[in-house]
């Protein structure tokens, strides 16, 4: 084990981490302001990969797809919010949770019809197809390196917007007493949307980046959305310090967990079985790590609004 | 008799004279679909006790059904190579005995639901959803990820276990033994509901602070009916297991746990048979469609859609009216 593998595994931990800090943000923030649990939310993170890769084929741009994939998410997702979501405020948990797995199923098939079953593949732009020279001379694909810089960017451009803004300001009041801001004038509907068609946004975001680095497929949000569910139960549902927190703890764990279990079953076991135990204890680690934190913690470690 | 009993003995009548008319006009396969129904049901009315009396809405529960079907899997798969399973200290031979897999499926199930138990109801909740849909992923993840069994591919059962004085190769047979299954779940169901027990579940959904003043604890209540509602759901994934002869990890899938929570909201949640309603008109549903279009997933969320907007309390709701609980 060189230096140099264990620098590229921590990055890959942290490109993991941030992604997930793009879709647990819309979730847990959907969550704080409207009481909502979205378990379409991974749908919208399709929505945005499938958008980038049709639109960059069709106009040969990454770029354009980026940006078409930005807008098709926060559009699907405003679309949503105002034909289904905006019905589920007032409902229990159970209807929220029946509905968006019912969106999951339109979501997939209608994706399925319109672009077939195969996988549709998009390439890394070229402006960052190359690769970066790491300490101990391994090399580091620069795509990689680049969706670690926008996720911090988007963090820190999602702190700016929460906290400093006039938007921001609406948002942290409704996550507060919906009531109360509802009474002092705001447009509370129009309020939510926009928070809905935010986190859509950011979802969609997300799913066109690692679009670059997988296959574009029908179902490619799931395992992604279960992670952010995991993300924001360590980070405490609504609490976007959380969210941020625990998808780093999460990439890092489940990246180096991956990488570091069956080396360390190699100590004591044959090679082989090492390495089908390690596989396995490694896919249950952030599960494992989920449940000793909720042990110590039941709200998560940063308490949210509520 | 009430309206409801009357719509369960009409329920319960027709899911059991599927499979006989069937074969009176020789089609055979719908007796297949009626013992899915049975099964599905069975499940459900599991999961149905946590979360129709005790309000705890387990995404989860796709990981009870798996345990249960690898118990059904993994020991048939012993039986059929004459190799014990070895599980350290201890081995056992495998076996071909529904009832033996039953009582492992039940005793495993139960073990997990109760360590997912004792963590998840700590919180409630859009936390309680979260949790136990993570912790199936995990069980679902460890499927796939342990060669020994199949891993992603699944097990297959070569022949189908035994049950003493019963064929059940033959598919009739097989369907009135998940059948009695089923209705002898549901009278403990129904026994449960009314029982002591029952009315602290139910108060504990409806008012914990008030529950908790009469000295009763709501946590061991519901760690009571999280861990019995698991053990039900593991029966089902034995004999579901057995119906195909197959089990695979997608019997933990996430779909499977969501596919269960639609049955009983079909059906009518916190309904005695509510999930025998849902499961028979999600089977009929997925094969009529099914046969139409491939596309039929689209349709099914649609519907779903719509039930959940518009159409609150389920088929025995519409049929029954309302119900006296709050």
């Amino acid at each position: 084990m060189s230096s140099a593998l264990l620098i590229e595994q921590l990055l890959n931990g942290l490109q993991l981490g941030v992604m997930l800090f793009l879709m647990a943000a819309g979730l847990t923030l959907i969550f704080g302001v409207m009481g909502l649990i979205n378990l379409a939310h991974g749908s919208l993170y399709m929505v945005g990969a499938f958008a980038c890769a049709w639109v960059s084929a069709q106009t040969g741009s990454f770029w354009i797809g980026l940006a078409a994939s930005l807008a098709a998410a926060a559009a699907m997702g405003a679309l949503v919010e105002i034909l289904v979501i905006r019905r589920l405020y007032k409902r229990d948990h159970l209807d929220q949770v029946l509905a968006t797995f019912a969106l999951i199923l339109i979501f997939s098939e209608g994706t399925r019809y319109l672009f077939g079953s195969v996988p549709l593949y998009l390439n890394v732009p070229p402006e960052l197809a190359g690769f970066v020279v790491l300490s101990g001379g391994s090399r580091y694909q620069l795509y990689r390196l680049a969706i670690i810089g926008v996720g911090i960017a988007v963090a820190i451009g999602l702190w700016l917007l929460i906290s400093k803004t006039r938007l921001g300001m609406r948002i942290r009041a409704g996550e507060s007493d919906r009531e109360m801001i509802g009474a002092l004038g705001v447009d509370i509907r129009t309020l939510y949307t926009i928070v809905f068609a935010l986190g859509a946004a950011l979802a969609g975001f997300a799913g066109a980046m690692v679009g670059a680095l997988q296959s574009v497929q029908v179902g490619m949000g799931e395992p992604v959305l279960i992670l952010a569910f995991v993300v924001i139960v360590i980070g405490g549902i609504g609490s976007i310090k959380g969210a941020l927190v625990g998808a780093i703890l999460v990439g890092l764990i489940d990246t180096m967990g991956r990488f570091l279990v069956p080396q360390i079953f190699a100590l004591f076991m044959g090679t082989s079985q090492a390495a089908t135990a390690g596989a396995a204890v490694a896919s249950m680690l952030i599960y494992i790590v989920m449940a000793i934190i909720l042990a110590v913690r039941p709200q998560g470690l940063f308490a949210g609004a509520r | 008799m009430s309206r409801e009993t009357y719509v369960n003995i009409a329920l319960a009548l027709l899911l059991l004279a599927i499979p006989f008319a069937a074969l009176q006009w020789g089609s055979p396969f719908y007796v297949t679909l009626a013992t899915r129904m049975a099964i599905l049901a069975l499940a459900a009315v599991g999961l149905n006790l946590a979360l129709g009396l005790g309000g705890l809405v387990s995404f989860g529960h796709a990981a009870f059904f798996g345990v249960g079907g690898y118990a059904a899997g993994i020991l048939a798969s012993h039986a059929f190579n004459m190799q014990p399973l070895n599980l350290g200290i201890v081995s056992f031979a495998g076996t071909n005995s529904m009832l033996v897999i039953w009582l492992v499926a039940i005793l495993v199930a139960g073990l997990l639901a109760l360590l997912i138990g004792l963590i998840s109801l700590r919180t409630s909740g859009v936390y309680f959803i979260m949790i136990t849909l993570a912790f199936a992923q995990m069980t679902y993840y460890f499927a796939i990820s342990w060669p020994a069994y199949g891993g992603e591919d699944g097990l297959s059962i070569l022949v189908r276990n035994q049950f003493p004085g019963i064929n059940t190769m033959v598919p009739l047979s097989f369907f009135l033994l998940c059948y009695g299954v089923l209705i002898a779940v549901l009278i403990l169901f129904a026994f449960l509901r009314d029982s002591r027990f029952g009315a602290a579940l139910q108060a504990s959904r409806q008012n914990e602070v008030r529950v908790a003043s009469v000295g009763i604890a709501p946590f061991r209540i519901r760690l009571a009916a999280f861990v019995l509602s698991g053990m039900i759901t593991a029966l089902a994934g034995a004999l579901y297991a057995d119906l195909n002869r197959f089990v695979s990890p997608s019997m933990m899938s996430w779909h499977m746990s969501g596919e269960f929570i639609v049955l009983i909201v079909l059906g009518g949640v916190g309904r005695l048979y509510g999930p025998v309603a849902g499961a028979m008109l999600f089977v009929m549903v997925e094969f009529l469609l099914g046969g139409m279009t491939d596309r039929w997933q689209f349709f099914l969320g649609l519907g779903l859609l719509a039930v959940v907007l518009f159409a609150r309390g389920g088929i025995v709701g519409a049929l029954a009216g309302k119900v006296r609980h709050g």
